[in-house]
C-alpha cells in the first residue's frame, strides 16, 4: 500500500513516538494519580464460566506473541544473522507466531463472547473494557492473517524491512517511515494499530501489563520487607 | 503523591538487611499508606443501638463520615462488673453489625407512599370537600373502596407529607365520629427496643381513645406459665447470672445462635465447672456447647420435665428428705396449701384451694376471707398465712395493712411452719382422680395410654376438717402432686414401683412418648437436684421459644418450673427459670407507661389483646378445627363450656376477664351522649342496655360491619409478614386482597360452628378502611398497607432501650439524621396528631366516651370472681361493672387538643400520681423537676404543662418519672411497697437516692439501672440481676392468689381444662394436611412434616430477612432444613426448589438437606420476606407465601381467664398467644420454578397506566 509521503511520514514516523509518549507518561501519571485504578479489572466474580479457558488460552498465546515481537524484532541484525539466515527467522516468526496468535486469538474469541453475551458482564463493562477487547482481538486476527500471507513470499526481505523499520523506531531512524512505503497494508494496518494500543493503553486495564511485568522483580527481593517508621525521604 | 518519581531513588535509599538477607528494612515514603488509613477514618462516632427484638440491647459505635453512616462497631465501654466475674463484652453480633446496610439500601423507605388507587379518589374527592368529608365520602361510595383488592399488588405513587397526614387525619376524625374511637388500633411491638417510638404511637392513640393492642402474647413470647405461677409477666435473671450457675440445662433456646452476645457467658460458665445440657430435638448450635445433648421429638418435652419432676420427689423428697428443699418448699411455694376435694362416686377430684372465708370466723382473719389460702401448721391445725392476696388489697380500716409478706406467720401474727404432707398425720386415704391427656391419639405422635377414660386413680391421703359448710376433705398440693406424678409412698393404688415401670409419669414412660432414653432423664434429673442440694438452688434452666411456641405451652413450662421450684433455684442467684423469648424488660416502665398511654391525660386507655382480635378479626375462627370439648379434661362437665374457642373467648370478654375491641356494636362517644341525654349515668346506662339486649358486645358479632375495626396504625413492626399468623386470613378477611387460602370455613364444610357469635354469609373481606404502615424499609407489611411512612433509621432518632439480658439502660441516638423525608417516629405521631387536631376543630370537640375495662391484674379488681365462673348473659349473675362483666368508665377527650396534650405532660401527673404493680406514689416533685429541664408550654390547651416537644424531652419524662433512673423515685417506690408488706424496703435503693439518670448520661455509658419494686430481682454489687430475687431475700409475695409460687392452678377453668397440675399433653392435631394430601399431585412424592419456626442465623433476629449481607451469608432467599430422611422419601436434594402447603396456604423455599433435623420436622427460619427471591406457588397459583401462609392462630381457653388474682387480664401480661409449631405441612418438590415475571407483566403495565396519578392524564 501506498500513502502520499506526508501522511506515511506521520504515521510511521511520527505516530509512534506519540503513541509511545502517551504510553510511558500516561501509565505513570495514572500510577501516581489514580493508584485505586491500577488493576486487570477481572470480572471473574461476575461470572466464573469461560474464564479459565479464555483467559488461559488468550493470556500464553499472547504472552509468546509478544515476547515473540520484542526477541524477533528488537534483536540486533548481526546476532540474528549468526544464528540463522533471513527465511529461516520469517519461518520462525510465522511458526512461532502462527500457533501462539491463533491460540490467543481463540481465547480471545472466548472472552469477547463472554464479555457481550452475559448481561451482567455486559452491564458492568466500561466503553473502554469494550474498546480495548475489540482491538485487541481485531489486532490478533490481522497478526495471524499476515501468516498467509507472508508465505507467498518466503525469501524473507519484506521481512527484513519489517526489523529494519522497528529497530528504527527505537534507534530513531530519521527516514524510518520511508521502509514501509509500498508494503502490504495488512503489514501497515498492524503497525499501526499495534502502536494505537499502546496509545490507549493508560486509558484502560493494559496497565496490568506494566504489573505483571514489575512482579518479576519479586524473584529477587528479600522475603520479608520492612518500612522503617516515619522514614519517608521526602 | 509523587510516588513514582520516590520511586526512581531506589538505588540510593539506606536499606538494611536482616535475618541473613532474608529480610530487608527499608526507608521509603509511606503516603500510599494514608489511602488505607483513609477508608476508616471518620468525622464522628456516635452511640446507639439497634431497636429490635432479639434482646441484645447492644451498644454500639456508630461512625459517620462526610453525613454518612459508614459502618458501626461494638463498643466496649460497658461498666465493668464485680471482681470474679467475666464483664460483659462483647455485646454486638455480626447481624447487628450489617444494620448501616439499610440506611442507605435500595429497600430504604425514602418519601411518604400511598395505594395510587386511594390517592387518586382522595385528591379527586378533595377538589371539592374539606379533608374528613372527603374521607367521609369516599367510604361512602362502595366503588371508591377498590383500593382494598389491590394491597399487596403494589400501585404505591409518592405523596407529599401535607397530604398523607391529611388523609390519615381526616380517616381518623371520620372514624371516631362515624364509628367510635375504638375502631382504630395500633400495633406495635416490645417497647423496651425503643421506648420512645412506641410511646409515640401509643400516645396518640390513646389520647384519641384508639384500641392499643398487645404483642407479647401476640408474638407467642409471653409464657402463660409465669403469670400463672408467679404473677409475674416474664422475669428472668441477666445472662451474666449464668455465670453464677453451677447447672444449666438450655431448653428449646438456641443460646449462640440467638442469645449470640450473651453466649461468652454461657461458655464462660464452664470454665468456672458448670454442667450444661441441652434439649433440641435438633442438632442446634447450643448442643455442641453442652456436655449432654438430649432430642426428644419435637413438642413432646413436657414428657421429658415430668419424668424429671418423678425421679427428683422420688430421691429428693420421698426417699428422702433435703433440708433446703423442704424450707423452700414450705416458705414459698404453694405445697403446703391445702386443697379441697369433691367427692365423685367412689372417686375424689382436686378442687380449689380451701380459703379462709370457708371457716367460721374466717380463721380469725375476715377480711377478704375469700381470697386467703389456708394450709396446717406444725400442730396440725389450720391456720391462714400472711401473704395471700386476700392481705394484699385490705380494706381501709382492715387490720391486714402491712401483712402482704413471706414471713412464717400466720394472719394474727403467731409464727407458724406449714405443713407439706399429711402423709403421717392423716385421717384417710382417698382415690384421686387426675386427668391424663399422653393417651390420646394425634398422627404424627406417639400415645402412652394409661389409666382409663383418660383419667388416672391415685392414692391421696387427705385430712378432714370441720368447715362452715360441714366437714370437708382436704389434702396439700405436696400430697397431690406426689401422686399426681405416680411416685409410690407405700399407699398402694396405681403407681410406679420404678424408673421402669411404664406409668405416668415415669422415665420409662417417657422414653415411649418423646424417644429421649430414660437413664438420661435419670442422669439429668438426678445432677440437676443433686447440684441444686449441694449449692442451694444454683442451678438453671434457660428455656427458649422451641418450647413456648406451641399450643400447649404453659404445660412444656410448667412441668419444668416444677422441679425449679422443687430443688430451691427460683430467686436465687445462678438458679430458677430463664426464658428469653421476647423481649419483655422495659426497665423504666412505670416512668414510660405515663407517656405511652397518655396516662397523665386520661384514664384508662384502651388496651386489647392482639391474639384475640386478630383471631375474630381477620376471621381464623370461622376456620376453627379444635373445639372445647377435645380440650377439656375428661372430669369437667362439658354442657358448662360453649362449642367453639371463640365462644369462651366471648365469654371471657363479656364476664370482664378479657379486653375487647370494639367494644360496643355502637360507638362509645354516642353511648355517652345517649346516656346523658337520659340522664342516667354512663355506667348504669350501658349495663342497663347491655342486660336488655339494647347493645351488645361487639365481639359478639365481629363480622358485622357495625363491628369492624377500621383504621389500623402499624410501627416498629412487621405485622402481616413475620407476625402475621395466619397470613392468608389476614390478606382475606382484613385486607381484602388475593390471597393463598386453600380451606372452606365452618359455613361451607359443615362444621361445628359458633353459639356465642354470630355466623354472618358470605365472610367479610376487607374489614379495614385505612392501613398505615410506618417503617424504614419495605416490609410485607409495608406492601399490604394503604399508607406507608418513612421512618427514622435506628441510627437516626433518640430513643431509649433496655433488655433483660443485661441490667443497663442505653440510648438509641441520632448519627445522623433521617435521610431523604423520613421523620422519627414521635415526630411523625406528632405531625398526625397536629393535623388531627385541626381536622377535628369544628367536627369534634371535647367529648366523653365510655370504655370498657376488664378486670385487670395488680389492681383491686383482681380479686373479683373468687370462686365459680358466672355469665351475666347467662343469668347464673347479676351484671355489676367491675365485678362480673367489665368496668364501665366515662373518660373526657378533648380531641381539638390532642396535639397540645400530646407535646406536653398533663395533670393527671400531680393529681393522681405515678406508680405501677399495685403501687402508688406521689409524682409532684418529679412533674416540677421536668418542668425546669424541659421547660413549659407557654399557652394554649397545655398552658404551664412541662413539655414534651422532642424525642429527647420524650425520654427525659421517662427517666425522670420512672423508679429505676431516677433514685428519689426509687427510694418512694419501695416506700410505698414497704406500707403494703410492713417490711422497710428502701435500704434498696437508697445508697443511689441522689442518682438520676439522663439522657445523656446514657450517651456518655450505658448505665446499670436502680433497683426498683416493679422488678422482683435487684442491682448490686454482691449478686446479678435475677427474677424473684427480692421474693425470696425481701419476703415480698408473688403476686399469686396464694403470695407464693404456684405449682396449683384452681380456677375452675384450669380444672376443667386438665391444668391444675402440669400434665404432658401431646401437640394439637389442627388437621390442616389430611384433606390436602395427594389432592395436587404435581408428580412428586410429598412427606407431611411438623413445621417449626426457630430464630435465625442470617437475619437480623427474626424481623430482617432483606438484608443483602446477610443473605449473602446464606443461601440468598427463603429456605426450609429438612431431615436426609425425608428428602429421601420425597426425592428432594439440598437446594432444589421446594413447596410446602396445607389448608392455611402454600409458601416456596429452597431445601437444606441436614442431618441436623430429625425425621418428621421441618426447620423454617422465621421471617424470611415474601419480597426476596420467592417463585410461585403450584398449590395458590400466588406467589409462594412466606413462612406464616402455612400458620393459622388458635386460642387457648385458659389464657382467657381473668378476675382471678394472677389470672387477670394485663396488657402483653396474660391473655391469649399465637401458638403456631402445632402446624404440619405436606412438603415436595417444585415440578416448576415460576417466577411469575412473564404472563402477568401485560397485565400489569395496563393496571399501572390506570393506576399512576395523574401519570398519563
Amino acid at each position: 500500500m501506498i500513502l502520499p509521503g506526508a501522511w506515511n511520514t506521520f504515521l510511521f514516523g511520527i505516530y509512534p513516538y506519540i503513541c509511545l509518549a502517551v504510553l510511558l507518561l500516561g501509565s505513570l501519571i495514572r500510577f501516581d494519580r489514580e493508584p485505586y485504578s491500577w488493576k486487570s479489572d477481572s470480572s471473574q466474580t461476575l461470572r466464573n464460566g469461560q474464564l479459565r479457558l479464555g483467559s488461559n488460552l488468550f493470556h500464553y498465546g499472547v504472552i509468546v506473541v509478544v515476547l515473540g515481537h520484542f526477541g524477533g524484532f528488537l534483536m540486533p541484525h548481526s546476532l540474528v544473522m549468526w544464528l540463522m539466515s533471513p527465511a529461516q527467522h520469517q519461518l520462525l516468526a510465522m511458526l512461532v507466531g502462527g500457533i501462539a496468535g491463533t491460540i490467543a486469538l481463540i481465547g480471545l474469541t472466548i472472552l469477547v463472547h463472554r464479555r457481550f453475551y452475559y448481561r451482567r458482564i455486559r452491564g458492568n463493562s466500561r466503553k473502554w473494557d469494550i474498546t480495548i477487547i475489540l482491538v485487541l482481538w481485531l489486532q490478533l486476527a490481522l497478526g495471524v492473517a499476515t501468516v498467509p500471507m507472508s508465505a507467498q513470499h518466503m525469501d524473507g526481505a519484506l521481512f527484513e524491512r519489517l526489523v529494519a523499520y522497528v529497530q528504527g523506531v527505537v534507534l530513531f531512524r530519521g527516514d524510518n517511515a520511508a521502509l514501509l512505503q509500498g508494503t502490504p497494508w495488512a503489514y501497515q494496518l498492524h503497525i499501526l494499530l499495534g502502536f494505537t494500543i499502546f496509545l490507549v493503553s493508560p486509558f484502560t486495564r493494559m496497565v496490568h501489563i506494566w504489573s505483571g511485568v514489575a512482579s518479576l522483580a519479586y524473584l529477587f527481593r528479600p522475603y520479608q520487607l520492612v518500612r522503617k517508621r516515619g522514614g519517608a525521604l521526602n | 503523591m509523587g510516588q513514582f518519581l520516590e520511586r526512581l531513588r531506589y538505588f540510593t535509599r539506606p536499606r538494611e538487611a536482616f535475618a541473613d538477607g532474608w529480610g530487608e528494612l527499608r526507608t521509603e515514603a509511606r503516603q500510599w499508606e494514608d489511602g488505607y488509613r483513609n477508608r476508616w477514618s471518620h468525622d464522628k462516632v456516635v452511640r446507639s443501638t439497634h431497636g429490635v427484638n432479639c434482646t441484645g440491647g447492644c451498644s454500639w459505635r456508630i461512625h459517620v463520615k462526610q453525613g454518612v453512616v459508614t459502618w458501626e462497631m461494638q463498643q466496649t465501654d460497658y461498666p465493668r462488673t464485680r471482681p470474679g466475674m467475666p464483664n460483659h463484652e462483647p455485646r454486638g453480633c455480626s447481624r447487628g453489625a450489617s444494620y448501616s446496610w439499610y440506611l442507605y439500601s435500595a429497600n430504604r423507605l425514602k418519601h411518604p407512599m400511598v395505594r395510587g388507587r386511594l390517592l387518586k379518589r382522595w385528591r379527586e374527592a378533595r377538589k371539592t370537600l374539606q379533608p374528613v368529608a372527603a374521607w367521609a365520602a369516599l367510604m361512602a361510595d362502595p366503588e371508591a373502596r377498590d383500593y382494598k383488592e389491590k394491597r399487596g399488588l403494589g400501585g404505591f405513587v409518592r405523596a407529599r407529607w401535607d397530604e398523607v397526614l391529611e388523609i390519615v387525619a381526616a380517616a381518623n376524625v371520620h372514624t371516631i365520629r362515624r364509628h367510635g374511637p375504638d375502631r382504630i388500633a395500633g400495633f406495635s411491638p416490645i417497647p423496651a427496643m425503643s421506648m420512645v417510638s412506641f410511646a409515640s404511637g401509643s400516645r396518640y392513640l390513646s389520647l384519641i381513645g384508639g384500641s392499643l393492642l398487645s404483642f407479647y402474647d401476640w408474638y407467642c413470647d409471653l409464657p402463660p406459665s409465669s403469670p400463672q405461677t408467679w404473677g409475674e409477666q416474664t422475669d428472668v435473671p441477666e445472662s451474666a447470672d449464668w455465670y453464677n450457675s453451677a447447672y444449666i440445662i438450655a431448653w428449646g433456646s438456641n443460646v449462640p445462635q440467638t442469645r449470640t452476645p450473651d453466649a461468652h457467658f454461657f461458655v464462660e460458665s464452664r470454665y468456672n465447672g458448670t454442667k450444661t445440657v441441652a434439649v433440641t430435638p435438633d442438632y442446634s448450635e447450643v448442643a455442641k456447647l453442652s456436655d449432654l445433648w438430649l432430642h426428644p421429638k419435637q413438642g413432646t418435652d413436657a414428657a421429658v420435665a415430668m419424668a424429671m419432676g418423678h425421679v427428683i420427689l422420688r430421691e429428693f423428697f420421698v426417699d428422702r428428705q433435703v433440708p433446703y428443699f423442704q424450707d423452700y418448699c414450705r416458705k414459698y411455694t404453694d405445697l403446703p396449701l391445702l386443697v379441697t376435694l369433691r367427692r365423685d362416686g367412689a372417686r375424689w377430684i382436686p378442687d380449689r384451694y380451701l380459703r379462709a372465708g370457708d371457716f367460721d370466723g374466717a380463721l380469725g382473719s375476715p377480711g377478704h376471707a375469700d381470697w386467703k389460702t389456708v394450709a396446717l401448721d406444725r400442730d396440725g391445725t389450720p391456720v391462714v398465712p400472711a401473704g395471700s392476696i386476700g392481705f394484699r388489697w385490705p380494706d381501709k380500716d382492715s387490720p391486714d395493712h402491712g401483712r402482704w409478706n413471706l414471713e412464717e406467720k400466720a394472719a394474727d401474727g403467731r409464727a407458724t411452719e406449714l405443713q407439706l404432707t399429711q402423709i403421717d398425720r392423716r385421717d384417710e386415704v382417698v382415690d384421686v382422680a387426675f386427668p391424663y391427656f399422653g393417651g390420646e391419639s394425634h398422627p404424627h405422635f406417639t400415645p402412652n395410654a394409661q389409666g382409663s377414660d383418660g383419667t388416672l386413680l391415685r392414692r391421696v391421703p387427705v385430712r378432714k376438717l370441720a368447715t362452715r359448710g360441714g366437714e370437708r376433705v382436704v389434702a396439700t398440693v405436696f400430697d397431690l402432686m406426689c401422686a399426681h406424678y405416680g411416685v409410690d409412698r407405700g399407699l398402694g393404688g396405681e403407681c410406679a414401683r420404678s424408673y421402669d415401670d411404664n406409668v405416668a409419669y415415669t422415665p420409662a414412660w417417657q422414653a415411649s412418648i418423646t424417644g429421649t432414653p430414660a437413664a438420661q432423664v435419670i442422669e439429668v434429673a438426678r445432677g440437676f437436684a443433686s447440684t441444686a442440694e449441694k449449692t442451694r438452688g444454683r442451678a438453671m434452666v434457660i428455656i427458649g421459644a422451641g418450647m413456648n411456641h406451641w399450643y400447649h405451652q404453659d404445660m412444656n413450662y410448667r412441668s419444668i418450673i416444677n422441679f425449679l421450684m422443687l430443688c430451691g433455684t427460683v430467686g436465687v442467684s445462678g438458679g430458677g427459670w430463664a426464658h428469653y423469648v421476647g423481649q419483655e424488660k422495659l426497665r423504666p416502665q412505670t416512668g414510660w407507661t405515663a407517656l405511652a398511654f397518655a396516662l397523665d391525660w386520661a384514664r384508662p386507655p384502651r388496651h386489647m389483646c392482639g391474639t384475640s382480635f386478630f383471631y375474630a378479626h381477620s376471621d381464623q375462627w370461622r376456620y376453627e378445627t379444635l373445639q372445647t370439648a377435645a380440650q377439656l379434661s375428661p372430669l369437667a362437665d362439658a354442657s358448662r363450656y360453649p362449642r367453639t374457642l371463640i365462644d369462651c373467648n366471648v365469654r371471657a370478654e363479656r364476664m370482664g376477664w378479657m379486653p375487647s375491641a370494639p367494644q360496643l356494636n355502637r360507638n362509645p362517644l354516642d353511648v355517652a351522649r345517649d346516656a346523658a341525654a337520659a340522664g342516667v349515668d354512663a355506667k348504669d346506662y350501658v349495663a342497663r342496655a347491655l342486660k336488655s339486649g339494647e347493645i351488645s358486645m361487639a365481639c359478639e358479632d365481629p363480622d358485622n360491619p357495625v363491628n369492624f375495626p377500621r383504621n389500623l396504625f402499624i410501627w416498629r413492626s412487621n405485622l402481616f409478614g413475620s407476625s402475621g399468623k395466619g397470613h392468608e386470613y389476614f390478606l382475606k378477611h382484613f385486607l381484602g386482597t388475593r390471597n393463598g387460602l386453600q380451606g372452606r370455613d365452618l359455613g361451607e364444610d359443615g362444621g361445628l360452628k359458633p353459639e356465642e357469635v354470630v355466623w354472618r354469609d358470605p365472610s367479610p373481606e376487607g374489614k379495614l378502611d385505612l392501613v398505615v404502615t410506618l417503617d424504614f424499609r419495605m416490609s410485607t407489611s409495608c406492601l399490604y398497607s394503604d399508607v406507608v411512612l418513612p421512618t427514622a433509621s435506628w441510627y437516626e432518632k433518640n430513643d431509649l432501650n433496655t433488655t433483660d439480658m443485661h441490667p443497663f439502660i442505653h440510648p438509641l441516638s441520632a448519627a445522623v439524621d433521617p435521610v431523604f423525608e423520613s421523620k422519627s417516629d414521635w415526630e411523625i405521631f406528632k405531625a398526625i396528631a397536629k393535623k388531627f387536631s385541626e381536622l377535628s376543630t369544628g367536627v369534634l370537640g371535647v367529648e366523653k366516651d365510655v370504655v370498657l375495662v376488664p378486670m385487670q391484674h395488680d389492681t383491686r379488681a383482681e380479686i373479683a370472681q373468687p370462686y365459680d365462673v358466672r355469665d351475666w348473659k347467662k343469668g347464673e349473675c347479676e351484671l355489676i361493672p367491675g365485678v362480673t362483666a367489665p368496668a364501665i368508665v366515662t373518660v373526657e377527650r378533648d380531641y381539638p387538643a390532642t396535639h397540645a396534650r400530646y407535646t406536653s405532660l398533663g395533670p393527671l401527673m400531680d393529681k393522681l400520681g405515678n406508680g405501677g404493680k399495685g403501687i402508688g406514689w406521689n409524682a409532684d416533685h418529679e412533674v416540677k423537676g421536668l418542668a425546669a429541664l424541659n421547660y413549659i408550654v407557654p399557652d394554649g390547651p397545655a398552658k404551664g404543662r412541662p413539655r414534651i416537644e422532642t424525642d429527647i424531652d420524650a425520654a427525659e419524662t421517662i427517666m425522670y418519672l420512672a423508679p429505676e433512673t431516677n433514685g428519689e423515685v426509687a427510694v418512694k417506690a419501695w416506700a410505698a411497697l414497704s406500707k403494703i408488706t410492713g417490711r422497710d424496703h428502701t435500704h434498696l435503693a437508697r445508697a443511689r437516692e441522689d442518682e438520676k439518670i439522663r439522657y445523656r448520661d446514657i450517651q456518655a455509658q450505658p448505665r446499670k439501672i436502680i433497683s426498683s419494686p416493679t422488678w422482683s430481682g435487684i442491682e448490686s454489687e454482691h449478686v446479678s440481676y435475677n427474677a424473684g430475687w427480692t421474693n425470696v431475700n425481701e419476703l415480698i409475695p408473688w403476686r399469686t392468689i396464694s403470695g407464693r409460687q404456684q405449682f396449683y392452678q384452681d380456677h375452675a377453668w384450669m380444672r376443667d381444662f386438665g391444668e391444675g397440675f402440669a400434665v404432658y399433653r401431646p401437640p394439637v392435631d389442627m388437621h390442616a394436611t389430611r384433606p390436602l394430601l395427594g389432592k395436587r399431585d404435581n408428580g412428586h412424592p410429598e412427606v407431611v412434616l411438623n413445621f417449626i419456626t426457630p430464630h435465625q442465623k442470617w437475619g437480623i433476629h427474626s424481623t430482617y430477612t432483606d438484608n443483602l449481607i446477610m443473605l449473602t451469608l446464606s443461601r440468598g432467599g427463603p429456605i426450609v432444613w429438612i431431615s436426609e430422611v425425608d428428602a429421601k422419601k420425597a426425592g428432594i436434594e439440598d437446594n432444589d426448589w421446594i413447596e410446602a402447603f396445607n389448608l392455611n396456604g402454600a409458601l416456596t423455599a429452597r431445601a437444606v438437606v441436614s442431618q441436623r433435623v430429625k425425621e418428621g420436622m421441618c426447620l423454617m427460619y422465621h421471617a424470611q420476606e415474601k419480597i426476596v427471591n420467592v417463585p410461585g406457588s403450584q398449590v395458590t397459583g400466588q406467589r409462594g407465601g412466606i413462612h406464616n401462609s402455612v400458620t393459622r392462630a388458635v386460642v387457648k381457653p385458659t389464657h382467657m381467664i381473668g378476675g382471678y388474682a394472677q389470672l387477670s387480664y394485663g396488657l402483653n401480661y396474660y391473655g391469649t398467644t399465637g401458638a403456631n409449631r402445632d402446624s404440619f405441612v405436606i412438603v415436595r418438590k417444585l415440578a416448576k420454578v415460576d417466577w411469575m415475571d412473564r404472563a402477568q407483566r401485560a397485565a400489569r403495565e395496563q393496571e399501572l397506566h390506570t393506576t399512576i396519578v395523574g401519570a398519563r392524564a
